[in-house]
């Protein structure tokens, strides 16, 4: 396995990655198949999610039935080890103290990073997302186009493998033909929700996920995905026959021990590792992105976590994939005579423009879903086959809402897998009043499990100036490095989104005979979900037309580096009402073709 | 996805914190029930734990209740669980070890219903002696339905049961998701999932029928 230990790097690669995750793993798969010679740095540890993952595992087999904990921050067996909101030792500071104001941070550390343990929803942005400016006159428009951007859609869902189907939306795009796999069936909540949304035109479709509903095409996607490259094409096939589908059991944030999931360790890295042109090294916090006198990027200084020493790494060009808020960090401690005020920084924009979904949930009780005759509904597990793609963009147009941009709704329904709670919180159905126990509790639980049905809406946020983050002027993690210190307020924009969300998904659960105990909030700022906490943040290095600005081009390369580029969310002139893991990895697999031209052409 | 902790509660003043609300605590177990007191000095299992290992309560951090308290937690749970003719009474689920564990747990996430727990029992067996001179595991089932009655209903509660109130509420919810996350547990609320399928076939056509959409 090429996995070295520091001392064992080779004098100089062609590409440095900093990250192993969606991005990083997309960048180093589209280098070593072009055959590229790359050198990959990852915080954590390593990390197998075939022999590690906590398959079929109940809570009762958990310390404290697996429910979260300051050491595992997500639950038990979540694919995070060593990850979560705080790291000891790795703080991030925040500059204001109003509760409002506060930015939350998920790091993970780990081979694979959040690839391991995201939702897998996999949303492609759509024509306006990348426009926005152009449309209602906020925030900016990116460089790019949906055009641009459409066949590395198709490629990286052709790559992971993307559950799904075509339905044609505004500005919810169709993949190519024969691009994703079939999606699966509806859960009870899903169909009723599909149902009566008709009523009052709210569209309920299938969702998008990177989930293999059926075994990949070995046959014939590696070729379309590789034409003419032979090699390429082998180690494809043989990383795609080693998937099996998905059971339909195990959370996929478990991860994925048949690989039936999208996760950058058993999809992206096996078949670079194959390719014999990836060297590993784990434990490696990158700590400054080396500059020469010409102002190019000849390498990496890292500290090795076990030994606590520095050491450098060179090659021919650096990429970013460190997650957006690593690699501006990475970015501004980069100081140098060259860049005083960190590496790529000329526009000052550096760390600015950070945003975050626009989040709310509301939920609700259907009794139509009480009593359900016994059947399982894990499906694919740990997320919706269901979803609500932003629909009024006419309303919008014509100005009857009071907010811009919008929001996609994800279910969290059914008779799922019982954790602490599956059986309490039924009081106020019964009408008994009290705290049931006794012969009426196991009445309740078994009448009322599984017919509660929860909402979460997640939308576009438009860029602002009081959302960024910078370098603490004191605070250094246990490793010297400057830590992180963010701004952040919600403007009115956000806030009348949210206020709006849970109006309609209240119509929703009323539409579907359901009940409430907790009314709609009409004060949005009372309900959105703090920034950061969707772990949707992406901007920060945003990409633009112009370098006065932008920090990077429309290839995600940095304007001021022409040999370093910027892989993950940082890139983002903004969230769109899509979650942004599909975007950042096609995107990368884009830079990464950019940057094999540049090489090519010997202009690196 | 949101955890139990604020951004900048770093780990070492979670731990100093949880530390000071263990000590506190074992003062006020001295003072209200008369057991030993048990300050949480344990260690949790880190942040990067054997995932694969079945693990028992007890196995990380030690157990903590006494005798006393453990007696009156199997009776508690029975009473609040008892076995019909589809499923086990809690305790013989081992909801009572479960909820030792949760009470025990180092972290600062339970500290709350350490407190709630522990002051809760020694209520209960106080008030078993007051009404039945007896400790409450002892009580012929009608009288610990009575007790439990007088306080499961926050509206009809005296105003001096008011903690007693909320240590019920609490004890149930701890209860029932001890015992529901167990694989009886969960056989019993009609979850059949967590087994490998070669197809998703979604609702049955019973259950279509059911929500109106056959």
């Amino acid at each position: 396995m090429p996995h070295l230990t520091p001392e064992q790097a080779k004098s100089s690669y062609d590409v440095i990655i900093v990250g192993s995750g969606a991005s990083g793993g997309q960048t180093a798969y589209t280098l070593t198949m072009e055959g590229a010679k790359v050198l990959m740095l990852e915080a954590g540890r390593n990390y197998d999610p075939v022999t590690e993952t906590a398959m079929f595992q109940v809570g009762s087999q958990a310390p404290l039935r697996g429910v979260a904990t300051p050491d595992k921050q997500r639950e038990f067996y979540d694919a995070s080890p060593n990850s979560g909101w705080t790291i000891p030792g790795e703080p991030y500071t925040n500059a204001e103290k109003e509760p409002s104001r506060q930015f939350r941070w998920w790091r993970s550390r780990q081979l694979g990073g959040r690839s391991n343990h995201w939702g897998r929803i996999a949303l492609r942005n759509g024509p306006y997302d990348f426009k926005p400016y152009s449309r209602d006159g906020l925030g900016f428009d990116w460089p790019i186009s949906y055009d641009d951007v459409a066949p590395y859609y198709d490629k990286v869902e052709m790559l992971i493998g993307v559950f799904g189907t075509n339905e044609g939306m505004e500005n919810s795009p169709d993949s190519s033909p024969g691009v994703l796999l079939p999606a699966p069936k509806f859960r009870a909540g899903e169909l009723l929700a599909q149902h009566h949304g008709k009523k009052i035109g709210i569209p309920v479709i299938p969702c998008h996920r990177a989930v293999l509903s059926v075994r990949q095409d070995a046959d014939r996607i590696p070729a379309r995905l590789h034409p003419g490259n032979a090699k390429a094409q082998r180690l494809l096939a043989e990383s795609m026959r080693q998937r099996a589908a998905c059971f339909w059991a195990t959370d996929c944030h478990r991860g994925c021990s048949i690989r039936a999931n999208y996760q950058s360790p058993t999809v992206h890295l096996p078949p670079a590792l194959a390719s014999g042109n990836l060297d590993i090294i784990t434990h490696a916090m990158a700590r400054e992105v080396i500059v020469n006198d010409r102002g190019k990027a000849t390498g990496v200084i890292f500290i090795d976590k076990r030994t606590r020493t520095e050491h450098r790494v060179s090659a021919r060009a650096v990429v970013l994939a460190a997650s957006s808020q690593e690699t501006v960090r990475l970015l501004l401690n980069s100081k140098s005579n060259a860049f005083p005020h960190g590496l790529a920084n000329s526009s000052g924009k550096v760390g600015k423009y950070l945003t975050d979904s626009v989040a709310s949930s509301f939920s609700g009780q259907i009794p139509a879903l009480e009593n359900l005759p016994v059947h399982n509904e894990d499906g694919a597990v740990g997320g919706p086959h269901a979803y609500i793609p932003w629909w009024l963009y006419e309303q919008q147009k014509v100005g009857q809402l009071d907010f811009p941009r919008g929001y996609h709704v994800e279910f969290s329904s059914g008779r799922k897998m019982p954790g602490m709670t599956a059986a309490t919180g039924f009081d106020w159905l019964s009408g008994r009043g009290g705290t049931a126990y006794g012969k009426a509790l196991k009445e309740d639980a078994r009448r009322y499990y599984g017919s509660t049905q929860g909402f979460t809406a997640q939308g576009g946020m438009v860029p602002n100036d009081d959302c960024f983050s910078e370098l603490d002027p004191t605070v250094k993690d246990q490793w010297g490095i400057p830590v992180l210190r963010y701004h952040w307020k919600w403007s009115e924009h956000e806030l009348r989104q949210v206020a709006h969300q849970q109006k309609i998904l209240a119509a929703l659960i009323e539409a579907m005979g359901g009940r409430y105990n907790r009314k709609p909030e009409t004060d949005g700022a009372k309900v959105i979900r703090a920034g950061g906490e969707i772990i949707h943040e992406v901007g920060g290095a945003i990409m633009g037309a112009d370098p006065r600005t932008s920090v990077t081009d429309r290839w995600s390369r940095t304007w001021d580096v022409k040999n370093l580029y910027v892989a993950d969310g940082a890139v983002f002139a903004n969230t769109a009402s899509k979650n942004p893991t599909l975007t950042i990895m096609a995107l990368a697999w884009r830079a990464a073709e950019h940057l094999l031209d540049e090489m090519k052409k010997g202009n690196i | 996805m949101s955890a139990p902790d604020t951004p900048r509660l770093d780990r070492r003043t979670a731990i100093k914190w949880m530390m000071t609300a263990a000590a506190s605590m074992a003062v006020l177990d001295h003072a209200s029930s008369g057991a030993t007191p048990t300050a949480i000095a344990a260690k949790g299992y880190g942040m990067d734990p054997d995932l694969l290992k079945n693990y028992q309560p007890g196995d990380v951090w030690p157990l903590t209740f006494t005798p006393k308290q453990r007696r009156a937690t199997t009776a508690l749970c029975d009473v609040i669980i008892p076995a019909d003719e589809k499923s086990p009474k809690a305790s013989d689920l081992g909801v009572p070890d479960f909820i030792d564990e949760w009470i025990s747990s180092p972290y600062p996430g339970q500290a709350a219903d350490r407190k709630t727990v522990t002051d809760g029992l020694a209520w209960l067996d106080a008030e078993a002696q007051k009404r039945f001179q007896g400790d409450f595991a002892d009580l012929r089932p009608e009288q610990q339905t009575a007790i439990c009655d007088t306080i499961c209903n926050s509206a009809k509660a005296k105003p001096e049961h008011k903690s007693a109130v909320s240590f019920f509420k609490r004890f149930r919810d701890l209860t029932a998701g001890g015992y529901y996350t167990t694989p009886v547990g969960m056989r019993d609320l009609g979850y059949v999932g967590n087994v490998a399928m070669t197809s998703f076939e979604g609702p049955t056509p019973e259950a279509l029928r059911h929500i109106g959409l056959a």
